[in-house]
């Protein structure tokens, strides 16, 4: 028993310092963002600022009209996107999750292979940009790649073959009740807990794309997501002044560009959302990990 | 009589196909999908052994067999690209492995409430964009307000480094951050696996006399050997395969860095968009397809012999 006590101990350790490695990059860069701007330029980024300053946010919601829009294309995006993949996803997956349905195997083949081998950015960046044309469009947010994925598709497949029993739904089909109706009635209402977790998982992938809007968003810059944003900034701090409609800030020169703490700032705002929702959602999401195993 | 059940067979067939129309109505825009964004890009690999000009078209632009492949193979190139996704892949590999296992099996073990506190603060990097994470790498390293170069090496009495012009520093750099991004995913899979093993055994060792250090190294490790086994070989089937952000993002796409940060994908795409050079492009991403989809085979392959359960397909 002795020993036990020392291993929780030894293992309480070796957590808190996990934890501590986990958060203390993300701590530094809110402390960052709080920090008066010539304090950072005296001294760096810091754990302990002496003068605290909200500057760096009032800057960002005062001349960044950019930002403000840029947050409104990440939540309509990230809604919709979600919205679209989830529906795709769970028709497709409970298409194949029928055992007698002819034509089964050849879509899970499909499904699977297209998980193996693909063509590449190349051949995908032609297809999307000279055949569908969606380039520097709200489209090239959403479509490429995110709407659905083979991975996705198996999870769910898979826990509707495992986890809705065939009796209900032998029951369903012997009570007259349609393939249509017994999906939306039935299967559903059953299977709540791989929606939540597909929804998640779309919802995070949207939000957090920032390749997307990198590739095919050359000439509309104010389609940018806030991912879109933060690496357009990270390249060029100019940016944000000058997409900036605010023409009061005109005369505002570079100089005059907390730069320092700013970028922190805008890197705090971008991660919020996440950081709002990950408790309420963390569940859903380890339940998706653990049914997709090693697959993953 | 061959007839009369052939006659059935395509009864019951139309009538299965009637039943399940509603099924193929629902698939369809999965399908769809599945059609434009994996399977239309297809011919387009041909696009390897062509000069492509985009009013010709991919199939009306000539042919010029493996000139592309040329500047790829004649340089250092595709070496370095491929040495390069290869070696950190394999680090990957082993450091992710052992801390996810370490992880989990500290979590496993762990009675107080706290455990899944903990959890939850682990798993939180891999929520994160791959933007982001290069801003807070950004926040360490940053030349001029980064926190080592301002507090830590000052504490030590050195100098300042240029972190983002020093290639020597970044292969640990990138492995450090991977690291951090993915061990809280790695180790819920192999947490969820030792939950599994059968509590009997370990109550009747403790009766026994045994350690925990001894349980963990006799009971615990080798019955999750199976799932190191698993996880280990389907990383070794995505080995010709990068984290493009990790390794464009991260790294702020610095030219000084390219020699330790250039991977197949970032290769792929600085042809593409830098330099617009759709043929070197995509010729390098046919060789990346074509040897990632043998190697997958192969992986899957291994699993299948070893646990036809874990196998992809």
């Amino acid at each position: 028993m002795r020993s036990d006590k020392k291993f929780q101990i030894f293992s309480h350790a070796v957590l808190i310092l996990f934890s501590l490695l986990a958060l203390l990059p993300m701590i530094l860069m809110f402390t960052s963002s709080l920090t008066d701007n010539n304090e950072l330029i005296a001294t760096g980024y810091t754990y302990f600022p002496k003068k605290w300053s909200l500057y760096a946010y009032e800057y960002i919601f005062s001349t960044g009209n950019s930002v403000v829009h840029a947050y409104g294309i990440s939540v309509l995006l990230t809604f919709a996107g979600t919205a679209l993949a989830l529906t795709i996803t769970t028709l497709l997956a409970y298409a194949i999750s029928k055992k007698d349905m002819p034509g089964r195997k050849v879509i899970t083949f499909l499904i699977v292979f297209s998980m193996l081998f693909n063509g590449g950015l190349v051949p995908t960046y032609i297809i999307y940009t000279n055949l569908l044309g969606i380039k520097n469009s709200f489209w090239a947010l959403l479509i490429p790649g995110l709407l659905m994925n083979g991975f996705n598709v198996m999870l769910m497949k898979s826990y509707f073959v495992s986890s809705i029993p065939e009796e209900i739904l032998d029951a369903a089909y012997i009570d007259g009740a349609s393939e249509t109706r017994t999906f939306l009635s039935v299967v559903i209402p059953l299977s709540k807990p791989i929606l939540a977790t597909i929804a998640l998982f779309a919802g995070i992938a949207y939000w957090n794309d920032w390749m997307n809007g990198y590739i095919y968003l050359t000439k509309r810059t104010d389609l940018y997501s806030v991912q879109n944003l933060l690496n357009r900034m990270m390249q060029n701090i100019q940016f944000l002044s000058q997409s900036s409609s605010n023409v009061q800030n005109a005369n505002v020169g570079l100089s005059a560009i907390p730069m320092a703490s700013v970028r922190m700032a805008m890197a705090v705002v971008g991660i919020l959302p996440i950081i709002i929702i990950y408790p309420f959602v963390q569940k859903y999401f380890v339940k998706g990990i653990t049914l997709g195993g090693v697959k993953g | 009589m061959k007839n009369d059940t052939k006659v059935a067979g395509k009864k019951t067939l139309k009538k299965r196909l009637r039943r399940f129309l509603p099924m193929y109505i629902m698939a369809l825009p999965g399908l769809i999908y599945l059609f434009i964004n994996n399977y239309m890009p297809l011919p387009g690999l041909v696009l390897a052994f062509k000069k492509f000009n985009a009013k010709k078209g991919i199939f009306g632009s000539d042919f010029i067999g493996l000139k592309n492949f040329e500047p790829l193979f004649k340089t250092k190139d595709a070496f370095v690209i491929t040495r390069n996704t290869i070696l950190y892949n394999l680090a990957f590999i082993v450091i992710n492995t052992i801390l996810a296992v370490f992880v989990a099996i500290m979590l496993a073990e762990m009675t107080s409430k706290l455990k899944k506190t903990y959890q939850c603060l682990i798993l939180l990097p891999f929520m994160i964009s791959m933007v982001i994470v290069s801003y807070l790498v950004f926040g360490f390293f940053s030349n001029d307000n980064g926190f080592v170069n301002n507090t830590i090496l000052k504490w030590l009495g050195k100098d300042p480094v240029q972190w983002y012009m020093e290639k020597k520093y970044w292969p640990y750099i990138i492995v450090f951050v991977n690291a951090w991004k993915v061990t809280g995913y790695n180790c819920i899979i192999y947490l969820s696996a030792i939950l599994g093993i059968d509590r009997g055994i370990y109550e009747s060792a403790a009766i026994d006399g045994c350690s925990k250090w001894r349980q963990i190294t006799k009971i615990t490790i080798p019955l999750l050997k199976p799932t190191i086994i698993m996880m280990t070989l389907l990383a070794i089937g995505r080995i010709f395969y990068s984290d493009f952000g990790l390794f464009y993002q991260v790294p702020m796409n610095q030219g000084a860095l390219f020699k330790v940060t250039n991977t197949i994908d970032t290769y792929v795409y600085r042809g593409l968009v830098q330099d617009g050079n759709y043929g070197i492009s995509s010729a390098a991403g046919l060789y990346q397809s074509l040897v990632g989809f043998i190697l997958i085979l192969a992986a899957n392959l291994s699993v299948k012999k070893i646990e036809p359960e874990s196998a992809l397909f």
